[in-house]
């Protein structure tokens, strides 16, 4: 009996010290998380903050204010007017645009003899294919810089978009969601007289569209925020992108430093990445594990 | 150890949030749970049997209800201080480990008084890996073995604590058939040489009768039926017990009680009931209770025979079973009438069950007096 | 089409010819653009290196030899290039590996908040590097009117006033270094997030009714489980931080060398283009050099994960 007692006493203890346990580790862990979540945050909210404070007000703070009771839209103004913010995004948009558009119509057609098409040295084709994936950009765009230049399609679109229009990883990636369609499929297509164009374009592309919803939107990404290509390639406002630009506006910007009228224009390039995030956000992280890097 | 459970229940919440219905996994269960015994829990799948192993293991909590280990109320404790050892379905054998490190890795989590030297630890694990007979696998990874073998690792690593009770959730569902015959030998054997308290959970009724001391048929979080195999299966508490076990299973007619008699149609074919039993029922009647005879009470028609060598499936139709064929097993001394394309059985009255219709309960009747017409 | 099927075995042959002809042509835009974009340049850019004295504007050179690489290896701006970099790539590949992992596991415990909070980590991923380096240069820049954001925290803590954009190295490193974890950040965590819910419940299950502990579980079940990706991403981390760049532009403008604050990379485009660009043999030897580090270290990465990763 006395050991039962001692026992139970023992049990209700255990049962104690585990739930004060469990507790404190969850305390723990959110207070770690939450950290973080206002480390990712807080440039967000400052930017969109200081956006919104007028030039004055904010230059005459010595110690930065959290919060702003008058705010203004004044700097979005400055922004577009005294920078041409507008033909930056306009670039920008035509840049994307065209280099995703190109790109798809491009990886689709090579993924697709991959895949479906028998031709004699396929499989060297294709290693030599992958073996291009481990080759730095960093290596090549030296020399690229070099043809456009000498080809005179430096400050033109096709210079800027030529060169980031193959993409052998969203062509491998491609292939293998082609392969997994029933070979049946293309049998059927054949016995009915199908042309090869005709069932990619109305079986295999369908069929694939999720795959190639995704690449779209990595490479929509990819583009809205490359830098270090335009930067090479175009001298002239007229053709600069929103990173060029916004690197132009800091170094020459508004005349003067005006940190606000700076903001507004980070906050006008950052926002429609961020909406097209919080629509595809699935499909965006899905698609970035499978093979997105980031530099 | 003696496992008692007292009223147990376990209810989720519905998948559908919005509707806030919940889903009773486990409903009002008690029991004990004799010391030593190996036990079978049964039922069709999503009947609640790996809930209630799961509620006994302490992974999961009741909703209402106790468990006792003995005299000790572990509702509220954690697994790790139940003195458990499950096995898993798909065994969980860490792929990274060696079959040694894998046995040896309860043991070190023991931490304090309970701590064992590193050849106290080799000692036990090499013990455990004996009952199993895995020794000659210690060096090899997860990964190189075969179903079976890893099927044993598991045991050995359930086993190397010395648990007080030992759980196994499907432990054969993951294996072929052969393998399936040879390790339910084997956790029989195991099971009897360490006298442990041992439930094992199972869809598979043939597997359950041919081990276990005692079964538990479970259907949708409710106990049908506990008790021995051959009582259970003797003596179905209800349809559903009924046609859940034994293979092939039983054949069910509808039936009428008329005057006393059980009415085939209109053939009269078992007599004893008592005169306050339903109108309505249903007849189930397992293979081996058909005999054949030539003015049998029962007439179905035809329709071929099935030699299995030891003895014969003679398959049949009759308009009044619910079973799309009639089975009877028969032995091969007595002769079939092929010419005929009816055949005639009289029914063992032991190996007929009668159920109410709706509430399908068990409906009992004087064998003694009964028998063949 | 359908010709082949009744036709003779040459008539096959020339079928066959045919359509390895027309594969060749759905795949002709992406050799075109390979070779012309990828597989020629890499070819040159060995080339160039080699041609001493290239003067773009007349495209002539004097010889050929080792001189580019000897004069890249000379330069003190290379060198510096190369010593921030590898100071980049010792802290912020360990340190993000780290913080990633801690995080990705604690997300992975919750579950209230738990698909809130993936969404706000994975926001840096979709923001211009360029853009949101500048709200990071004024939340650490001082100026005639302000000491900046985190110079207030600074002070609150009983500490002294850094120049972090424009003052002491260790402090413009560590802008640098923060800036990149926070960026490298999102993709970290999604694949370690992903990586820890794809190990079986069970293996936890089993540990639990072992009486194993929380941090035991950790490190003897999940870390070895979760390693190869782990290792993926110290992998891919270091070829990364090699490659840094942009950061430290959006950070200190694009004139790195005279903050001191270059890259390797920084250092190749600044030798393509830009006030003292305009030597593309020097820029060629320094990306060569940059490519074999990376190589070297990425092969050193890969024998030690053959040995430590356990399956």
């Amino acid at each position: 009996m006395e050991t039962l007692m001692k026992n139970k006493t023992d049990y209700s203890k255990i049962e104690k010290k585990a739930a004060v346990r469990k507790r404190m580790v969850s305390t723990i862990t959110y207070l770690l998380l939450s950290l973080w979540a206002i480390v990712v945050l807080f440039p967000f909210y400052w930017m969109v903050l200081t956006s919104l404070k007028s030039y004055g007000a904010y230059n005459s703070e010595y110690t930065p204010k959290f919060f702003t009771l008058s705010p203004t839209i004044q700097n979005y103004a400055d922004a577009f007017g005294t920078v041409p913010l507008g033909r930056y995004l306009m670039n920008t948009t035509i840049f994307t645009l065209a280099t995703t558009a190109l790109m798809l119509i491009v990886i689709t057609l090579a993924a697709f003899a991959f895949a479906r098409l028998e031709f004699r040295g396929k499989n060297i084709v294709f290693v030599l294919f992958l073996s291009l994936m481990m080759i730095p950009n960093e290596l090549v765009i030296i020399t690229n810089f070099v043809t456009v230049t000498n080809l005179n399609m430096r400050n033109t679109f096709s210079g800027l978009i030529l060169p980031s229009v193959t993409s052998v990883f969203y062509i491998y990636l491609l292939k293998e969601n082609f392969e997994q369609i029933p070979d049946s499929l293309y049998y059927a297509a054949k016995v009915d007289g199908t042309s090869d164009l005709k069932y990619l374009l109305k079986v295999m592309v369908p069929i694939s569209k999720p795959t190639l919803i995704t690449i779209t939107i990595l490479k929509v990404i990819e583009c809205w925020n490359s830098y270090v290509w335009p930067r090479l390639i175009t001298d002239n406002e007229d053709y600069y992108l929103v990173s060029n630009g916004i690197q132009e506006i800091r170094e020459n910007g508004f005349g003067r430093e005006n940190i606000p009228a700076m903001m507004a224009a980070v906050v006008v390039i950052s926002t429609p990445l961020i909406i097209l995030f919080l629509i595809f956000r699935k499909r965006i992280m899905a698609g970035v594990s499978r093979g997105g890097m980031k530099g | 150890m003696e496992v008692i459970l007292q009223n147990l229940t376990k209810k989720f919440p519905g998948r559908d949030r919005k509707k806030k219905k919940e889903v009773i996994a486990v409903n009002n269960f008690s029991f004990s749970i004799p010391d030593g015994k190996l036990i079978g829990l049964l039922g069709p799948s999503g009947c609640g049997k790996s809930t209630t192993l799961n509620l006994i293991s302490g992974l999961l909590k009741p909703t209402s209800g106790r468990i006792f280990f003995g005299e000790d109320d572990v509702t509220d404790l954690p697994p790790e201080h139940r003195g458990i050892g499950l096995v898993f379905q798909n065994y969980a054998l860490y792929p990274h480990l060696t079959v040694m490190q894998n046995i040896l890795f309860p043991l070190q989590n023991l931490k304090g008084r309970d701590r064992l030297s590193k050849a106290e630890m080799a000692e036990k694990a090499r013990e455990a890996a004996g009952l199993v007979q895995i020794e000659e696998l210690l060096d090899r990874k997860p990964g190189e073995l075969s179903g079976g073998q890893q099927q044993r690792v598991a045991i050995a690593r359930a086993l190397v604590k010395r648990p007080k009770v030992l759980l196994l959730d499907e432990p054969l569902s993951n294996l072929d058939a052969r393998l399936r015959l040879q390790t339910r030998e084997e956790i029989r054997r195991i099971q009897r040489e360490t006298g442990i308290t041992t439930i094992f959970v199972t869809h598979d009724q043939e597997e359950a009768m041919s081990i276990s001391d005692m079964i538990i048929v479970m259907k949708e979080g409710i106990v049908q039926q506990i008790g021995r195999p051959q009582e259970v299966y003797d003596n179905p508490a209800n349809l559903f017990v009924a046609r859940f076990l034994g293979t092939p299973p039983v054949n069910v007619f509808d039936g009428k009680i008329r005057d006393g008699r059980l009415y085939i149609g209109e053939e009269a074919v078992l007599n004893g009931f008592s005169k306050d039993s339903p109108s309505d029922v249903c007849a189930a009647v397992r293979p081996e209770g058909f005999r054949l005879c030539e003015n049998g009470a029962l007439g179905c028609e035809l329709r071929g025979v099935e030699v299995m060598g030891r003895d014969i499936s003679v398959v049949s139709g009759n308009k009044f079973s619910q079973n799309p064929q009639v089975r009877a097993i028969i032995s091969t001394e007595q002769q079939i009438d092929f010419e005929n394309s009816t055949v005639r059985f009289d029914l063992i009255p032991r190996k007929v069950f009668v159920f109410h219709r709706e509430t399908e309960e068990r409906i009992c009747f004087e064998v003694s007096t009964g028998g063949s017409l | 089409m359908k010709k082949d099927k009744e036709g003779s075995v040459s008539g096959t042959t020339m079928w066959k010819k045919f359509g390895s002809l027309k594969a060749w042509l759905y795949l002709l835009p992406a050799i075109l653009f390979l070779g012309i974009f990828m597989i020629y340049p890499l070819v040159d850019v060995f080339i160039y290196s080699f041609e001493e004295g290239y003067n773009s504007a007349s495209q002539t050179y004097f010889g050929t030899g080792f001189y580019n690489y000897s004069y890249v290896l000379h330069d003190p701006y290379f060198l510096q290039a190369v010593k921030n970099t590898f100071v980049l790539v010792l802290i912020t590949v360990p340190l993000s590996t780290g913080i990633a992992l801690l995080i990705s596991v604690g997300l992975h415990s919750i579950t209230p908040f738990r698909n809130f909070l993936q969404t706000v980590y994975f926001l840096p991923y979709v923001t211009n590097t360029l853009a949101i380096g500048l709200v990071f240069m004024i939340l650490f820049k001082k100026t005639a009117y302000s000491d900046g954001l985190i110079n207030l925290l600074i002070n609150w803590f009983g500490g002294a006033s850094v120049d972090f954009i424009a003052g002491p190295y260790w402090a413009k490193m560590f802008v640098l270094c923060f800036y990149t974890i926070w960026v490298v950040m999102p993709f970290k965590i999604l694949i370690l997030t992903g990586a820890l819910s794809s190990v079986n419940q069970e293996y936890y299950n089993a540990a639990r009714v072992d009486g194993t502990s929380k941090l035991r579980t950790f490190l003897r079940i999940t870390l070895p489980m979760i390693s190869p990706m782990i290792f993926y991403l110290i992998i891919t981390g270091f070829i990364g931080a090699f490659k840094a760049y942009s950061d430290a532009v959006a950070l200190f403008g694009t004139d790195l060398n005279a903050a001191g604050m270059n890259t390797i990379v920084g250092y190749v485009y600044d030798m393509l283009y830009g006030d003292s660009g305009g030597y593309p043999s020097y820029a060629s030897a320094a990306a060569i050099l940059l490519f074999t580090i990376v190589l070297t270290i990425t092969c050193i990465n890969l024998l030690v994960s053959r040995k430590k990763v356990h399956y």
